[in-house]
């Protein structure tokens, strides 16, 4: 009964007005959110496209390269003079007249002038005489024989043929009319293809833009990560575990947590000049060594590793502590048996995270030389190298311009580290999660 | 957990037991500009020699010295690059850390070039245009006033009627300090304002660039340079030689007192901006860490620094051939820099 009055002593048309304008503003509010929210994705998407696009679209082709058939005659008066096939004297033969040899058999009437002939010796890289060298060192008994294989050509033949030279002198081209006519005829007579680019994977860096890898800076950034992953990881949970389970509550345990996030935030190239520091000048590790280079970058992904580790800890219920300790666990029985391995993939997420943050940087290694031109391929952690990323920097300073595409194609190589890395930690962190 | 930490103290004490085998390779550091010369020696050197291809960094040339005058150390660099002459402080600050001997050796020469996108008016300029579009203060009517010129057509009806934008080396760049001996010293030292100066005032009033935007600092490598140059074609880039010689399609210089910036006119001295190349040598590694001398044979050769080598293919301009014969002689004898 006196609802009914109070209904009819409140003027109703009012109300209902009122919550109808308030209510269409509401939905118009979550509207806008939710416009802002696409609107905000859609340009994530659209950047990251065009990021994409650009890297790929200008790095795609450094994946394969043009190279020219040759038959060469493999002269022993050329090569091996004394005739004894000792190892050193094969080492330094002179490969490159064979392969002057071998280029005017197929252009016949140059033979007679050294300019044309030098011309002609522009087309095909100092990479024919290396593969002539490494041939003949690993079988000696093709001496006197005639092989035919496939070398490359220089940078500025490639780049032509990929279109991105020009033919004409005035716009840039780096080819006499003569030039051109023979690698167009080279090309008719299916003497000169592109194929897969295999300089890139094998080899170290190089002058020579088509005979430049990334072979050692992978090589190089692998050794650092595993010197990263061996420090970082077991020093990271430790210190989370400490923090979150075994220490108490007090200032200083406050003071280092704050410390530690902090670090987080520090600039990488303050971890370098620590590197130099302490790892160079007091304990006199070598330089350039991607041993010194995984202990900088170890500095630089503890925090992160810590951090992400502790959340994972945290995020363990309590009720599974206590009921290890109730079944009269003891506390390092609790962690280690029940704790740590509910809080694997967090803890695992966070690492891979740091790692991927240190196989990035480029600033704690500029620090302690390894932002340098290193050939060698390394063969332990102490031997000098790059990294990828260093690997990008310096093409990317290079005057050569066949080092545009190949910086392109090295940052695909990064993304793809990048990738691989990621995808093991969602597929770690699949395996090991668990629902309560 | 406690098998990986074992065997982190085992990867460790390893690491550090066979850390003392530094050394045995040839470390190379200093100038941005000498890089692209020392790195494609090294690896022709690393290819035909049975050394170990040498570790070549790109410090600049003021921290290359540094490096190198640390000491005297198998972990020190044996060889530091330059695009100017070491200086008296230099040589002193290398003394006081106990390296004595230090060789020096000219390479060749750079042309410093001022350049354009490609497509715009082509620009030909002077000393003192060049001076007088750069500097923080200029002469004008026989008084020094802060730099006025907006435009180029400001300094010279004839120019172009664009802002003045320069993207020029920053001071850690060995090209910055040509940059203030030829352009800066060379014009300013024309003015009777300036030269009645005293030493400390003249030197502040020749050598201090435009800080009004006009004159822009690049610290990074020269592809910044002329990456900015391509975005932006009315203004003009300093760069080095081999970088116009590389992307002659994208790029194009001004003429320097009606001198085409070429490799015949640089190596000839007809183009005022040209420069020499140097790499000094620690003498107390020579015959310590294997290959140096071996090294500098392969740069002081022929086939490598003359005027058909392979650095020419690169953009090094080579001395003249009385000079190679005479720094092939000093290379092979390495006696002590004297400035």
């Amino acid at each position: 009964m006196t609802d009914t009055d109070l209904v009819q002593n409140v003027p109703l048309t009012g109300i209902a007005e009122k919550v109808g304008a308030r209510l269409s503003r509401r939905h118009a509010a979550e509207r806008r959110f939710r416009a802002y929210g696409i609107a905000s994705v859609a340009m994530a998407v659209v950047f990251l496209a065009v990021l994409l696009t650009s890297i790929i679209g200008k790095g795609y082709s450094a994946f394969y390269q043009h190279e020219v058939q040759i038959t060469v005659a493999l002269d022993p008066a050329v090569i091996d003079p004394d005739g004894k096939r000792d190892h050193h004297a094969l080492e330094v033969g002179d490969y490159r007249t064979l392969v002057r040899n071998a280029m005017v058999s197929m252009f016949p009437e140059v033979a007679d002038n050294r300019h044309e002939r030098r011309e002609l010796m522009d087309l095909v890289s100092e990479g024919a005489e290396e593969l002539l060298r490494d041939k003949v060192l690993a079988n000696p008994a093709l001496i006197g024989s005639t092989q035919t294989l496939w070398v490359p050509v220089t940078a500025d033949v490639d780049q032509l043929l990929k279109g991105h030279m020009s033919r004409d002198p005035a716009r840039g081209g780096q080819f006499s009319e003569r030039q051109l006519g023979w690698i167009d005829s080279l090309t008719t007579h299916g003497l000169l293809k592109s194929h897969f680019n295999t300089w890139l994977w094998t080899q170290g860096d190089s002058r020579q833009p088509e005979l430049a890898g990334l072979l050692g800076a992978m090589v190089g950034s692998f050794y650092s990560l595993v010197v990263t992953l061996l420090l970082s990881f077991p020093l990271g949970v430790a210190t989370a575990i400490y923090l979150e389970e075994f220490a108490p509550q007090n200032r200083w345990t406050d003071l280092i947590e704050v410390n530690i996030n902090n670090l987080a935030a520090v600039p990488s190239i303050v971890f370098g000049l620590l590197g130099l520091e302490m790892f160079l000048n007091v304990f006199h590790l070598p330089r350039s060594a991607p041993l010194v280079g995984g202990l900088a970058l170890t500095l630089v992904s503890l925090p992160t590793i810590i951090i992400a580790s502790r959340v994972a800890l945290k995020a363990v219920p309590p009720w599974i502590r206590e009921a290890a300790l109730g079944l009269g666990a003891s506390r390092w029985q609790m962690v280690v048996h029940h704790v740590l391995p509910l809080a694997m993939p967090g803890v695992l997420t966070g690492t891979i995270i740091g790692m991927a943050r240190a196989v990035g940087e480029t600033a704690p290694l500029l620090m302690i030389g390894m932002v340098a031109f290193i050939v060698d391929i390394p063969a332990t952690p102490l031997d000098p190298a790059t990294a990828l990323p260093v690997q990008v920097y310096l093409w990317a300073a290079s005057p050569e311009r066949a080092f545009v595409e190949r910086t392109s194609a090295a940052i695909i190589v990064l993304l793809l580290f990048l990738g691989v890395m990621n995808a093991g930690a969602i597929y770690l962190r699949k395996k090991f999660e668990r629902r309560w | 957990m406690f098998r990986k930490t074992f065997a982190l103290a085992a990867f460790a004490t390893m690491a550090f037991a066979t850390a003392a085998q530094a050394g045995d390779q040839i470390r190379i550091v200093g100038s941005s500009t000498v890089y692209p010369f020392a790195t494609t020696v090294a690896e022709q050197f690393g290819k035909t020699s049975g050394f170990k291809t040498p570790v070549v960094e790109s410090t600049g040339t003021g921290g290359g010295l540094k490096l190198f005058c640390a000491g005297n150390g198998p972990d020190t660099p044996s060889i530091s690059d330059a695009s100017r002459r070491i200086t008296q402080s230099e040589i002193d600050n290398c003394a006081a850390n106990g390296v004595k001997h230090v060789a020096e050796v000219v390479i060749g020469y750079d042309g410093i070039v001022v350049a354009q996108a490609k497509g715009g008016p082509k620009m030909a300029l002077n000393l003192d245009e060049l001076y007088r579009a750069m500097a923080k203060t200029v002469p004008v009517n026989g008084k020094l006033v802060a730099n006025p010129y907006k435009k180029w057509s400001d300094i010279n009806p004839k120019l172009p009627k664009e802002d003045i934008v320069v993207f020029g080396p920053a001071s850690n760049h060995g090209t910055r300090d040509a940059i203030v001996d030829l352009v800066m010293d060379k014009a300013c030292e024309q003015y009777p304002v300036i030269k009645a100066l005293a030493k400390g005032p003249k030197q502040v009033a020749c050598d201090a660039m435009r800080e009004d935007g006009a004159f822009i600092e690049v610290s990074e490598n020269y592809t910044v340079t002329l990456q900015k140059l391509l975005a932006m074609p009315s203004a003009v880039g300093i760069l080095t030689f081999s970088y116009l010689d590389q992307n002659g399609d994208k790029i194009q210089a001004a003429t320097i007192d009606g001198q085409v910036a070429t490799y015949d006119n640089i190596a000839s001295g007809k183009y005022p901006l040209s420069r020499p190349l140097f790499f000094y040598v620690k003498k107390s590694h020579v015959g310590k860490i294997p290959g140096i001398k071996e090294y500098i044979a392969e740069f002081t050769s022929e086939k490598a620094w003359g005027k058909d080598g392979y650095l020419a293919e690169k953009g090094l301009i080579a001395a003249p051939d009385a000079q190679r014969k005479a720094e092939a002689k000093k290379a092979k004898l390495l006696p002590d820099v004297k400035l």
